[in-house]
């Protein structure tokens, strides 16, 4: 199958990958995945549970390192830099990519240092350090709620500001790219509609790759959508055309809900 | 037909023996305050000639002495363990690979560590480190025939607990660390933090309550032991202060001392009651602050979950 890229988009592509294949040991989670996702645009991964979606995120920040038993074929690139290339240095890939968890993980202490982490391990500290992690909280629309509570522990905060803590803690150490994995699934469907509008504000800044097992979150969000499908990538096309006009069989089945 | 028993004699019976159990304790602490009390002098708490006195002669022996011995064994104790505890958990809970041959061995030795009796200890302090490190130390450092580090001493009996109650510490780390959430692991990660930065900015602080309640028990547990000490260090009575390379005075040894080993049991009852009664109260202070310190280091986070 040659590789699907959605026609002739006039954006650099900020995320490659070619021919990925990956193993959990004997078994295969990706196929042959070749794709491209463009800079400061939203693509989202659709595709039943267990698909190979969320492997395939934590390919491009090598968090699939700390899985023992795990290898892969393939290229892939951020930015232009192979990503398994043995001579860069991961903790510096992890910086330029971010990630947002399905369940919100803040670190249980309070919401200023949950934002000035990554920061402070970057070296930041005093003004400067105060100066970058308001606007991470700006960024993320979290600043107004909490500026007057930036020493409240972070677990005080409602479940929706958890995640937007989460955004403001990846966003502050200034990432290209930003990995979403079922960002909003956990949440109510107010704080989830509000992580929807602050993920559409963020593509001005970044290039996202929103993992959703909604399909109406990623018609919402996405300028371009992949369905994936037994480690598979079936199909990737501009998100409009992948929904109302999917080339391949699986992914009509899919995406009209008779495939699961 | 089989009878049911109602359903209220469980919680009622539960319900007795349980406070059966409290009153007969609260009256073991009081009565034992009852009896010994009158014999905790201020001459006994805080006379002047109690370091050089007859450890049997009530007008002239002193808890200073005493006092003195138990806290030096124990904080020695505590500045041995606390490091090789806590390195060992870390190693065994984030470093070491899970299915090597070394860690698995390590973990066998610590589980077996903690099943052998005081007795053992005991002899090995004095085998081993009163017998071949001391020794050793002593010919290396010492003129000819001096004998310093080659008898049983402060710093011997406070390793030799320290090797005894090893294992709760490094288990109380191991657990601590392995049951910090994966999703906080991954959130440092995630953000570039090495190994070692998600260590000590992530993971030992979360697990610090947890080593903290392990460093708490080994030191309750070294605290009641007595008979490593008999072979390492302890003393009947000293001239002074501890030093690391002497014998020393404890707590614990003399309640057994006075008990035992008295030449006129009579006339050294009431120190052996004060005795008693100032071992039970460190006891109760001991494990009070304890449940203070595991209540003020745990996150205020209940409701998570």
């Amino acid at each position: 199958m040659p590789p699907v890229t959605p026609e002739a988009h006039p954006l650099p592509a900020r995320i490659e990958l070619q021919d990925l294949s990956l193993w959990y040991g004997d078994t295969q989670a990706l196929r042959s995945i070749s794709l491209t996702a463009p800079e400061r645009r939203i693509t989202a991964l659709i595709g039943p549970s267990g698909c190979g979606k969320s492997t395939l995120l934590r390919c491009l920040n090598r968090m699939n390192d700390l899985i023992p038993g795990v290898r892969l074929r393939g290229v892939c690139r951020v930015g232009g830099v192979d990503v398994q290339d043995p001579a860069i240095d991961v903790t510096r890939l992890r910086r330029r990519v971010g990630m947002i968890f399905q369940k919100s993980n803040p670190f249980p202490r309070s919401v200023f240092d949950n934002v000035a982490f990554g920061l402070r391990i970057g070296g930041c500290s005093g003004s400067e350090l105060e100066g970058r992690v308001r606007s991470a909280l700006q960024r993320a629309a979290l600043w107004d709620e909490v500026k007057d509570r930036l020493e409240d522990h972070a677990l005080r905060l409602s479940g929706g500001q958890q995640q937007r803590l989460c955004i403001a803690r990846a966003v502050a150490v200034e990432p290209e790219v930003l990995l979403m994995d079922e960002p909003a699934s956990a949440l109510d469907p107010v704080s989830a509609a509000r992580i929807e509008d602050l993920i559409r504000e963020l593509r001005e800044a970044y290039t996202i790759l929103l993992v959703t097992h909604q399909m109406q979150q990623a018609a919402r969000l996405s300028d371009f959508t992949a369905f994936i499908h037994q480690g598979e990538l079936i199909e990737l096309d501009q998100t409009e055309r992948l929904f109302s006009q999917p080339r391949d069989p699986r992914t009509e089945d899919y995406v009209t809900g008779r495939l699961r | 037909m089989r009878r049911r028993i109602p359903a209220w004699v469980f919680p009622r019976f539960s319900g007795v023996i349980t406070g059966a159990l409290v009153t007969g304790m609260v009256c073991l602490i009081v009565g034992m305050a009852w009896v010994a009390g009158p014999h905790v002098s201020w001459r006994w708490v805080f006379g002047a000639g109690s370091m050089a006195g007859d450890p049997f002669d009530p007008g002239r022996a002193g808890l200073l002495p005493l006092l003195m011995g138990t806290a030096a064994r124990t904080v020695l104790m505590a500045l041995a363990v606390i490091p090789a505890g806590v390195l060992t958990g870390v190693y065994l809970a984030e470093y070491a690979p899970p299915t090597a041959r070394l860690p698995r061995l390590l973990r066998g030795v610590v589980q077996i560590l903690a099943g052998v009796p005081g007795v053992i200890f005991g002899l090995f302090g004095l085998g081993f480190l009163v017998g071949v490190l001391g020794g050793s130390i002593d010919r290396l450092i010492g003129p000819s025939d001096a004998v310093v580090w080659g008898k049983p001493g402060l710093l011997w009996a406070s390793w030799t607990l320290a090797l005894m109650t090893l294992p709760v510490v490094v288990v109380a780390t191991e657990e601590a660390l392995r049951s910090v959430p994966r999703e906080l692991r991954e959130a440092a990660i995630a953000l570039g933090a090495t190994r070692f930065e998600v260590l000590m900015r992530v993971l030992l602080p979360e697990a610090l309550p947890g080593i903290a309640t392990g460093v708490i028990l080994a030191i309750g547990r070294a605290s009641g032991e007595v008979v490593p000490l008999l072979f390492t260090g302890a003393a009947v009575a000293t001239e002074g202060p501890p030093v690391l390379s002497g014998r020393f005075m404890d707590l614990a040894y003399q309640v057994f001392v006075l008990a035992t080993q008295s030449p006129d049991p009579e006339r050294s009852r009431p120190l052996l009651l004060a005795s008693v009664w100032v071992l039970v109260f460190l006891s109760l202070l001991l494990n009070a602050a304890a449940a203070i310190l595991r209540h003020r280091v745990s996150p205020p986070t209940t409701e998570r979950l």
